[in-house]
């Protein structure tokens, strides 16, 4: 089995907001980590992955009419989606695309700002509906004009990732023949208090498999994929093919990673084997590495119950990032296939030591390698974990 | 391809689940319907209930009977639907962090406020690792949940497959769709609910979980066949959609015996239903349900409850009827459901 093969792809992220700035930031070794400057939040020593462009040069860009009802996250899922759209020599999406996205944020922004609004303020009411995260993905959807099989994925910080493998297995099963994939998450004063209630905020920038590590910084971005049949392809480049995925539960504790890191073991096995590949062929690992000390230690003991002592190359792009909550396993599959087609590795900054327990050292520097396969990790809340393995087209 | 029987089913809502058996109805009449109050401490355990939101309770409770009925300890696949999820969580962080001025947080409500808590719960409640996903799309949540499901199912090692609707409300969020239209500005009784002559519908929370199982049981309820999304169409195609739909399973519309609708009495987009009530299944047996069950994201998992009965015990209590049609031997049931005229869903279900 070749695998799905991906045929577009767009993003915006904090290091950039399309892919060749994206791309140059990761070969130059250049963070997006910075203090909050468009969240309007008292928590202004806490760094974060923003993208400096507000809401309103957001729609300015993508020539949005001034009373629009788009939240923030449909605003930089529609900014990546344009660009897939706009590579992929498409005039528009053919009717019976399907678009699978991955959110935990949704629209939560509009609501924490109009909370007190709605009673008295009719214009805001609009943005009711935005409690719902499906809301957003159906204005996205809107927008493209895609009226068919639309749907959301909300599994906290694998949603993406599952949106990926989702659409995947809708072109496998033959259901659909084209899918866009992936997902989007804004920054919001919730999210940003939600983690810093819960302790696992830096205060630094993220320094992820580190032995001081210090927590993660949030970020926000979007990412999309198109997944299309072999019989849609018709001599279109392939960018690279889901080859293997696979989901699996922790079932350990709501938001802590279990110390054996079962859910995270699991799910990588499914992958590989999915994938019809040995371990030892994965010549790369985009890890989850969120910086904080239960998930990279946890990530750290699955890695070395698959792989033993030969742990491929892996690092953790969140160092440049943050933490993009629901997109980040969709942000970290262009990444992966970045690496695919440029045979690169992008490093895994602010390392220095490695972890006393599992003695890990990730790459830390920019460097080339031949790489045909990648696997990614993305593992959420509820003990939700997702394995992604990409290969190069063969 | 390998089939999906029901082997169990529960479901928690506005009425009991004896009114299948023809127990009086519960009446309500301010728009947002309670759902009715169970013996939780029954089946979870006392410490963690009281940390459990609604939505938790409800969804764990359900599940856990499901799986009881389809004699099914872990299941391989789990998998919830849920339009709002955890809105009273939600809430509370939100309206805690907005009065604190992003204060110093408890972040209980925080961790119980992602979307996928429920499925998460259950999986940790019975030490599941299996693939566990959680959908949200509005009134198609559930249906997208199904099409996991039919997904799943592709996987050979996959036997049971644990799927599920559930929706809480809370005071102020579920509140707020009063004021958009959502909910109706005066207050209806549900069981007039298809005589209104207003916008809006009537809010509830609720749950509906199923053991689906890849082998047949003595105790079967029924097949569950196929599922479909369609997020916008034209109401002009609606009838050559389920038509096409019908003909992927190999079905005329003359086969269908009972057609389940999600009419919900809102004005302003039960013309999809009208439409087919007049037109297609005009000589089928019509049956509604949120008249007495109320509306919400997740909704369409009771509809699947009740084609599952209806298909086991072979009788269409008169309480959801539409119409006068009868149908002596039910074998396929269509659910067709949508909400503001968006998030369109077809599920097929057989007689074994």
């Amino acid at each position: 089995m070749k695998g799905i093969a991906v045929t577009g792809m767009g993003i915006i992220s904090a290091i950039g907001s399309n892919l060749e700035e994206i791309y140059s930031s990761l070969i130059s070794g250049k963070d997006g980590i910075s203090y909050p400057e468009i969240l309007a939040t008292n928590h202004t020593n806490l760094p974060v992955g923003e993208i400096k462009l507000s809401d309103l040069e957001l729609s300015e860009i993508l020539n949005l009419p001034k009373a629009h009802f788009y939240t923030r996250t449909a605003l930089l899922a529609m900014h990546a989606i344009k660009e897939l759209l706009k590579k992929s020599e498409l005039a528009q999406f053919p009717e019976d695309t399907g678009f699978i996205s991955g959110t935990s944020v949704g629209g939560i922004d509009k609501i924490e700002a109009h909370f007190y609004d709605f009673q008295d303020i009719v214009e805001y009411r609009k943005y009711i509906q935005a409690q719902h995260p499906g809301f957003t993905t159906e204005k996205i959807a809107e927008y493209f004009g895609l009226t068919q099989t639309v749907t959301t994925i909300s599994t906290a910080c694998s949603s993406s990732a599952n949106a990926i493998m989702m659409g995947a297995q809708l072109i496998e099963s033959g259901r659909l023949k084209r899918v866009i994939v992936g997902g989007s998450d804004c920054l919001t004063k919730f999210t940003l208090n939600g983690f810093s209630s819960l302790k696992i905020l830096s205060e630094n920038k993220n320094r992820p498999f580190d032995n001081d590590r210090e927590g993660l910084n949030l970020g926000e971005a979007a990412a999309y994929l198109l997944l299309e049949a072999e019989d849609c392809i018709k001599g279109k480049p392939v960018l690279g093919r889901v080859k293997g995925y696979g989901n699996s539960n922790d079932a350990f504790h709501q938001t802590a990673s279990s110390e054996n890191g079962e859910g995270a073991f699991q799910a990588i096995s499914k992958a590989i084997k999915k994938a019809g590949i040995l371990s030892s062929e994965i010549d790369y690992i985009n890890v989850h590495g969120t910086a904080t000390r239960n998930n990279d230690l946890s990530e750290s003991v699955a890695l070395k119950r698959i792989f033993g002592r030969n742990v491929p190359d892996f690092s953790s792009t969140k160092s440049f990032t943050g933490h993009s909550l629901g997109a980040a396993g969709a942000v970290e599959a262009v990444f992966s296939l970045l690496s695919i087609q440029n045979n690169e590795i992008f490093p895994n900054l602010n390392f220095d030591t490695e972890m006393s327990e599992t003695g890990l050292t990730p790459v830390t520097n920019f460097q080339k390698k031949k790489i045909r396969t990648v696997l990614s990790n993305s593992f959420g809340f509820g003990g939700n974990c997702t394995s992604l393995i990409f290969q190069k087209d063969a | 391809m390998r089939k999906l029987y029901i082997n169990g089913i529960s479901s928690i809502s506005p009425q009991n689940e004896a009114i299948f058996k023809g127990s009086t109805p519960q009446q309500y009449e301010n728009n947002i319907l309670p759902a009715q109050a169970q013996d939780y401490k029954s089946l979870l355990q006392p410490m963690m209930l009281r940390r459990m939101s609604k939505g938790v309770k409800m969804g764990l409770f359900c599940a856990k009977k499901a799986l009881d009925e389809a004699e099914v300890k872990i299941p391989d696949v789990i998998l919830v639907g849920t339009g709002q999820g955890c809105m009273e969580d939600t809430e509370k962080f939100l309206s805690n962090m907005l009065e604190s001025e992003e204060g110093l947080l408890s972040p209980t409500s925080f961790i119980q406020s992602t979307h996928n808590t429920v499925a998460g719960q259950i999986a940790l409640d019975l030490n599941c690792n299996g693939h566990n996903m959680t959908f949200t799309q509005n009134s198609v949540s559930f249906e997208s949940a199904l099409i996991d499901a039919l997904l799943q199912q592709n996987d050979q090692n996959i036997k049971n497959i644990l799927v599920g609707g559930v929706d809480e409300t809370s005071n102020e969020l579920t509140g707020f769709q009063r004021l958009d239209g959502q909910i109706k500005k005066e207050g209806h009784r549900n069981l007039e609910l298809y005589s209104s002559q207003t916008s809006g519908t009537i809010i509830s929370e609720a749950a509906a979980f199923f053991a689906l199982g890849s082998e047949k049981l003595k105790h079967s309820y029924a097949e569950f066949k196929d599922v479909e999304i369609i997020n916008s169409l034209d109401e002009k195609i609606l009838e050559s959609r389920i038509e096409n739909f019908l003909k992927r399973n190999d079905l005329l519309v003359s086969q269908i015996d009972a057609v389940i609708l999600g009419k919900n009495g809102d004005i302003r987009f039960d013309q999809y239903y009208d439409q087919l009530q007049n037109g297609m299944f005009s000589a089928t047996c019509q049956l509604g349900y949120k008249h007495l069950v109320g509306d919400n994201n997740a909704i369409s998992s009771y509809a699947f409850w009740l084609a599952s009965k209806i298909l086991k015990e072979k009788k269409i209590p008169r309480i959801f009827k539409l119409n006068a049609l009868n149908c002596a031997r039910p074998r396929n049931i269509l659910i067709y459901n949508q909400y503001l005229g968006r998030n369109h869903g077809l599920i097929l279900l057989q007689d074994l």
